[in-house]
């Protein structure tokens, strides 16, 4: 990582506990992690060890005890009201609405122009390659169809830091595969700055550039792999060599080798 | 964006969606249950001709549908009576069992205090309030009216009361971290999503409202299809008391179907289940 580069996010020795007095539970205790405006960071870590904490901290959800989190730097102003895109491990589409009009829904929230947030829907449900879907309910689509739709849901206010928290776990494998080609040729289109918890190993090293490794709870940041691996990444790649020693050095410092 | 369609990792999913069913034949779908139906119907008159069971034990059809005839049963005022106790009944629950449902959701601890007594409240038999209903408010269509609001309102709050609070919490962290309003979760979010809760707890409370306003009816009233059906009894005038249950259950089902299809419009067609 080049030092000069001012990070746009910033966690510094990061500590949560739940719970008051004697019914107190140390969920992360010390996560250090500097992020790159426009990097693809992946984060993988046990069940449990508090990934999700992480990615609520930095969605300004709960708060944390010990250390700093910054984001945002003068390049890219980050405004905590609006520039957080989430999508988790359940589509969380509402039902009632099309997916165009799941869509519309943080644009509905923030008040925001709605004739401009249409055209922008119609791109993103373009980008998602859910082209002539628009008008259909969330019960008439498959489920890696569903998380397109959350992802497009996501992006629709341009958010700066999109916050994603398991989510193809719930997808089988070949779909899996699928979306994770999609969703790196979405990061490359829409430039953002996306945070990927995930517990699949292979897929973390096939999206990011880095692999931020987290040991069993309370969170304590093991690694910071970077993965040079070139981009546009392809399925092709999992079969290299490179690929398959970054997946052990993770499956070490998991110990699970 | 163009190349969406192009990248071969997108466009074969397009294939697998599920496609809505080809319209069912309406005359295929309906015509069975409708020919069991005139079966039956057919069956009763059989037996009710050839079974050799007097007419006061089991008139037949015919017999029943001629008593419409008879003008000192005052059909049409009757039924208006019962229709006004079982729809002003049910829509007073609605406002009221959904007003209080409201008042529920927007406190956790008012849903936390309250809701067990609701619950407690539901177990008693309402059926058995109508005479007391009767000494406070003395008998009338009023009085039953009430009694049919108290039997088809708990149904009501409690479903609709769990409905506004069934709202998955990942939902609420995504509108919390663009800052939604408590008023835009309501209405965006919660509310649309208890409308299925509502409409199951109508469909209840729809069946309800007819036993309680005829209750009311038995216990003490001087009009009413309820009231009609003691008045012949005397005579043992079975086929007025069986073409009395038929016109009930014709405003009952009046009153059902009014739900479905409003539950057509408002859930089904948009996509909830
Ligand atoms: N609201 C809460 N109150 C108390 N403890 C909590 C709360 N949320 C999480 N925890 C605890 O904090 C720890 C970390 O939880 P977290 O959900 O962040 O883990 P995770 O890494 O996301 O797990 P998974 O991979 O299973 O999703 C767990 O031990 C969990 O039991
Ligand atoms: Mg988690």
């Amino acid at each position: 990582m080049d030092a000069q580069i001012e990070p746009f996010i910033s966690l510094q020795n990061v500590k949560k506990i739940y719970g008051s007095g004697t019914n107190q539970h140390l969920a992360v205790s010390d996560v250090t992690l500097d992020i790159n405006a426009g990097e693809l960071i992946s984060i993988v870590g046990p069940s449990g060890c508090g990934k999700s904490t992480v990615l609520m901290i930095l969605a300004g959800l709960i708060s944390h005890e010990d250390g700093q989190v910054l984001i945002g730097n003068t390049d890219n102003p980050f405004d905590a009201n609006r520039d957080i895109g989430m999508v988790f491990q359940q589509d969380l589409l509402l039902k009632w609405r099309t997916v165009i009009d799941n869509i519309l829904l943080p644009a509905e929230l923030l008040g925001l122009p709605v004739k401009e947030s249409r055209e922008r829907a119609l791109d993103l449900i373009n980008l998602v390659g859910l082209d002539g879907y628009e008008d259909k309910y969330p019960k008439q689509l498959s489920g890696g169809q569903r998380q397109r739709v959350s992802i497009a849901r996501s992006l629709i206010h341009d958010p700066k830091l999109i916050l994603m928290d398991e989510p193809f776990g719930a997808l089988d494998a070949l779909t899996r595969e699928k979306m994770n080609l999609e969703l790196l040729r979405i990061w490359e289109k829409s430039q953002k700055t996306i945070l990927f918890v995930t517990h699949g190993i292979s897929e973390a090293v096939l999206l990011g550039s880095r692999v931020a490794v987290l040991t069993a709870g309370p969170a304590r940041m093991a690694a910071n792999i970077p993965i040079e691996l070139p981009y546009p990444r392809t399925l092709e790649m999992k079969t290299h060599e490179e690929f398959g020693k970054y997946c052990r050095e993770i499956y070490d410092l998991l110990g699970m080798a | 964006m163009s190349q969406a369609s192009t990248n071969p990792g997108i466009s074969q999913e397009g294939s697998d969606v599920p496609t809505a069913p080809p319209p069912q034949n309406f005359v295929k779908k309906y015509s069975g249950p409708i020919a069991v139906q005139i079966a039956c119907i057919a069956l009763w008159q059989l037996i009710s001709t050839t079974g050799g069971l007097p007419s006061y034990i089991l008139p037949s059809p015919i017999e029943t549908l001629a008593t419409l005839a008879d003008g000192s049963n005052d059909w049409f005022n009757n039924t208006m009576v019962t229709t006004v106790e079982i729809f002003g009944g049910f829509i007073l629950a609605v406002i009221v069992g959904v007003a209080i449902a409201l008042f529920f959701s927007w406190s956790t601890r008012l849903f936390t205090l309250f809701m067990p007594l609701l619950v407690a409240l539901n177990m008693v038999p309402k059926v058995a309030l109508g005479p007391i209903i009767i000494v406070w408010f003395s008998y009338g269509i009023f009085t039953n009216t009430l009694i049919a609001f108290a039997i088809c309102f708990f149904p009501i709050v409690i479903t609709t009361a769990r409905g506004l609070r069934e709202i998955e919490p990942e939902l609420l962290y995504l509108s919390r971290t663009l800052k939604a309003s408590k008023w835009q979760i309501f209405t965006k979010i919660q509310f649309p999503g208890s409308l299925p809760y509502l409409f199951s707890g109508m469909k209840v409370s729809a069946v309800l409202a007819v036993a309680g306003a005829i209750v009311g009816e038995f216990i003490g009233s001087e009009r009413g299809l309820g009231y009609l059906m003691l008045q012949v009894q005397i005579n043992l005038d079975t086929a007025t008391m069986f073409m009395a249950v038929l016109m009930i259950t014709l405003v009952g089902v009046i009153l059902y179907g009014a739900v479905a299809f409003l539950e057509f419009i408002l859930v089904k067609r948009g996509g909830q289940a």
